[in-house]
């Protein structure tokens, strides 16, 4: 190669010599990338096996493959409410919308408090524990069920579907509130400490301003999230609202055209609140 | 010796009325060391990456090695491509992999898909990626991930991959601007050796003027997009550095005497 | 006019004014949502002990619901691999719609855009909703849970991939294209080593996700661990949908800890 003699002229020192039969690995393994390969072959093993294993109660596959596509284009060609009027369809909308905003608040405010002892450098090591054990137990209860344990107290409902909701919100809002308060410099806590201020100002005068727009962002991905799921709940809990009115066109009428229009009315709104949660991020130049 | 570059009426402009570069015309000869300086956003990034067509111009005439660039259909580009290296400022490796795989990236450009895809490498290319990373001593870091790397080493094997090319010219976008002055000396002796020895001709965007006029043999000053000075450092004169920089360029050129003398 | 002055120049009064202003707003549409909802504070916060009292009396298994555990295990292993097998075949194909949708490596602006639009149809569309549509053509089958949480899962990866994509790799693509390596060279040498290890940190975080959406589409679609969970429970059997709830939290309690050491080694 003409290289390799340009290579030598700026060469001054000794080259490690290889012998030419021995093959040069150039990527030594790893632990990390074994786990990585591990976890990849363990995802499509599972994957097949599931395909085989698969109990499809004779369904067809291609002739539901066909009918779902049939089904969609349909949805969405020609939607239309036959049950129910627009402006009925409207207000359910305002109803899941309700239900989610107030999960959300309750959720908030719970999750500040409580992320306050769960952040690391602001409380100690034991009950920083316990908190976050806690959230994350109450998250691994899958919304749903915490819906409907509380319907048992209180009745299907609203009340159950806002509480049962809430326990969700407050546990993911404290996983990422008490984040972006351990991401505080800790000498800025220092030095307030060395002024003399107490804990509770110190929160208020330092934490929470400077995780502020952090806070606002998570928040609303939340109720973004509480949106959707404040539709499913209404479906599958009784809670209200249009994911009721789409669950009995599912269910009760088999009506897949007003299907299409319920999937419009909330396909709106949450790409809507998508645009509005990038646009509240992009402001707030948060990067989440 | 005849022009191995020349850059002829090239104009860019963004969109219908941001024009960064305008009527810009220069040659380099082969080997020469050259400096491209002016201020933040006069263009520089811009002219250079016009150049390996990263960047379209919008018109005029970039030859290299007697081939009109822009006229270069997509494969005829690739081929291109692969004579010139490219060196930047955030060196732009993939930091998850090793520094002879960054490295061995600058043959991917003279493979088959399928090859390149794979990550097929023959063992001349190994080896010549070895001595290369030697040469710009990172003979204890071959088989390290590139982000356990400094600054100046991620540099280096940034430039490890120009070289492997075996390239004509390299393409050196401000390749200092992100290290410390120590990091900064080895990588500009590093270019200034592949230029002498090797003969490889050197493009160097460049913010810190004393380096520009140390190690070139010619100085491009560009400002808002326009080439304002064009010639040696040895004559360069504190007006010409105004015109490049503009007006608060004055305290700039504390030093220059010194630089001169030496 | 002197007044006004006063109140720009008084910042901390500014301040105070504003967050004023966004607690009133805020309790003014709390208020709005708890009237249309028909939610009661008082009821709400009156139904947390009931609930918990009732917890401790009623919902907990017995000697007699563990005899049905086989069956309850069964169901979850049936719900965590729809889970799985719907998120890695999501994956793939979110993978090739987010090499096509993100500015680094998409071929053209057009085409980009058209892969980010159907990506957000699809995310946009819960996965609950999608197990309503899906019931109409597969039934209450195992396969309505699978293209439920597939669809669900495509839409947020595609979206997740893109954002990995464009922050990792565009800068190890623009010193590939300088080489002169063709398209794919650069997909598989650069795009797909520097962004593996955060798109299987999100493939394990949708598989979580799944298995808790997995209960719900369950509910809905007559299937795994929710068909369980919706049998017991309407029957009255508290005691077994107690065992159930506590077997979804062990098993995802379960893979969190598998992924988050995966994710300690590999990222």
């Amino acid at each position: 190669m003409e290289a390799d003699e340009k290579i030598e002229k700026i060469s001054s020192q000794t080259l490690i010599s290889n012998s030419p039969s021995k093959r040069i690995r150039i990527r030594p393994l790893t632990k990390a990338s074994l786990v990585l390969r591990g976890t990849l072959v363990v995802l499509v093993l599972l994957t097949a096996y599931t395909f085989y294993t698969i109990d499809v109660k004779d369904v067809n596959f291609v002739q539901g493959m066909i009918g779902t596509a049939k089904n969609v284009k349909v949805m969405f060609l020609e939607p239309h409410l036959s049950h129910f009027s627009f402006s009925h369809a409207l207000y359910q909308v305002m109803i899941t919308l309700g239900l989610a905003f107030l999960t959300t608040v309750f959720g908030a405010i719970i999750a500040v408090f409580l992320s306050l002892f769960a952040a690391q450098n602001l409380s100690s090591k034991r009950v920083s524990v316990v908190i976050k054990g806690f959230a994350a137990f109450i998250r691994a209860v899958p919304t749903v069920l915490w819906v409907l344990i509380f319907a048992v107290a209180a009745g299907l409902g609203s009340v159950a579907a806002v509480i049962g909701m809430t326990f969700h919100s407050i546990s993911y809002l404290i996983k990422a509130y008490s984040e972006s308060f351990e991401e505080l410099d800790k000498g800025v806590i220092e030095a307030l400490q060395a002024s003399g201020a107490s804990w509770w100002q110190i929160v208020f005068q330092a934490v929470i301003p400077s995780s502020i727009s952090y806070m606002i962002s998570w928040t609303f991905m939340r109720f973004e999230i509480n949106f959707a799921v404040a539709v499913a709940m209404g479906a599958a809990a009784g809670a209200g609202g249009i994911g009721f009115d789409m669950f009995m066109a599912s269910s009760f009428y088999y009506d897949i055209r007003e299907i299409g229009a319920v999937t419009y009315f909330i396909l709106v709104i949450a790409i809507l609140l998508e645009v509005l949660a990038t646009q509240i991020k992009k402001r707030l130049k948060v990067n989440i | 010796m005849t022009a191995l570059l020349e850059v002829a009426h090239v104009s860019k402009k963004f969109g219908n009325d941001t024009k960064a570069l305008s009527d810009v015309n220069f040659s380099v000869r082969e080997g020469e060391f050259v400096s491209i300086i002016g201020p933040s956003g006069a263009g520089k990034s811009t002219l250079l990456r016009c150049i390996n067509r990263m960047i379209d111009a919008s018109s005029g005439e970039i030859n290299f090695d007697n081939v009109n660039i822009l006229s270069l259909n997509k494969r005829e580009l690739k081929k291109t491509r692969t004579k010139i290296g490219m060196i930047f400022q955030h060196y732009n490796l993939v930091n998850r992999l090793t520094v002879i795989e960054n490295t061995l990236h600058g043959r991917l450009g003279f493979k088959t898909t399928f090859a390149g895809m794979l990550g097929i490498y023959t063992e001349e290319e190994k080896q010549q990626a070895i001595k290369i990373l030697n040469v710009l001593g990172l003979n204890e870091q071959i088989f390290k991930r590139s982000d356990q790397l400094s600054g100046g080493q991620k540099q280096r094997v940034g430039i490890a991959r120009a070289l492997i090319q075996n390239p004509r010219m390299l393409l050196c976008d401000e390749p200092i601007a992100s290290l410390d002055p120590s990091s900064s000396k080895v990588i500009m002796d590093h270019l200034k050796n592949i230029s002498v020895k090797m003969g490889i001709t050197v493009l160097v965007n460049l913010h810190q003027v004393d380096v520009a006029l140390k190690y070139s043999d010619t100085i491009i000053g560009i400002n808002g997009g326009q080439v304002v000075y064009n010639g040696s450092p040895k004559n360069i004169t504190p007006d010409d550095i105004h015109r490049i920089y503009g007006s608060e360029a004055g305290k700039l050129i504390f030093d220059m005497g010194e630089i001169h003398a030496g | 006019m002197i007044w006004v002055k006063s109140m720009q120049a008084d910042i901390f009064k500014k301040k105070k004014l504003n967050t004023a202003v966004f607690i009133l707003l805020v309790c003014f549409v709390t208020f709005i949502a708890a009237t249309i909802t028909e939610f009661s504070i008082a009821k709400g916060i009156a139904s947390v002990p009931k609930a918990i009292q009732w917890s401790f009396s009623n919902f907990y298994p017995t000697k007699e619901s563990l005899t049905k555990l086989p069956d309850i295990l069964d169901k979850m292993k049936e719900t965590l691999l729809i889970s799985i097998a719907a998120t890695t075949v999501a994956a793939l194909l979110a993978m090739i719609f987010a090499i096509f949708g993100s500015t680094a490596t998409r071929v053209n602006a057009f085409f980009g855009g058209i892969c980010r639009g159907i990506a957000t149809v699809f995310r946009n569309i819960d996965t609950a909703a999608w197990a309503m549509i899906l019931l109409f053509s597969f039934g209450q089958s195992p396969l309505t849970g699978y293209f439920a949480l597939f669809f669900g899962s495509f839409g947020f990866l595609t979206r997740a991939f893109v954002e990995t994509i464009d922050e990792v790799s565009s800068s190890s693509v623009e010193a590939l294209k300088a080489t002169g390596a063709s398209y794919f060279t650069i997909i598989f040498q650069s795009v797909i080593p520097s962004c593996i290890p955060q798109i299987i940190s999100w493939v394990l975080f949708m598989v979580e996700t799944n298995i808790r959406s997995a209960t719900l589409v369950g509910l809905l679609a007559g299937s795994g661990i929710g068909f369980a969970f919706d049998l017991y429970y309407k029957s009255l059997n508290y005691h077994t949908a107690s065992l159930v709830v506590i077997v979804i939290v062990v098993s995802i309690l379960f893979i969190e800890l598998i992924s988050n050491y995966v994710r300690r080694v590999i990222l």
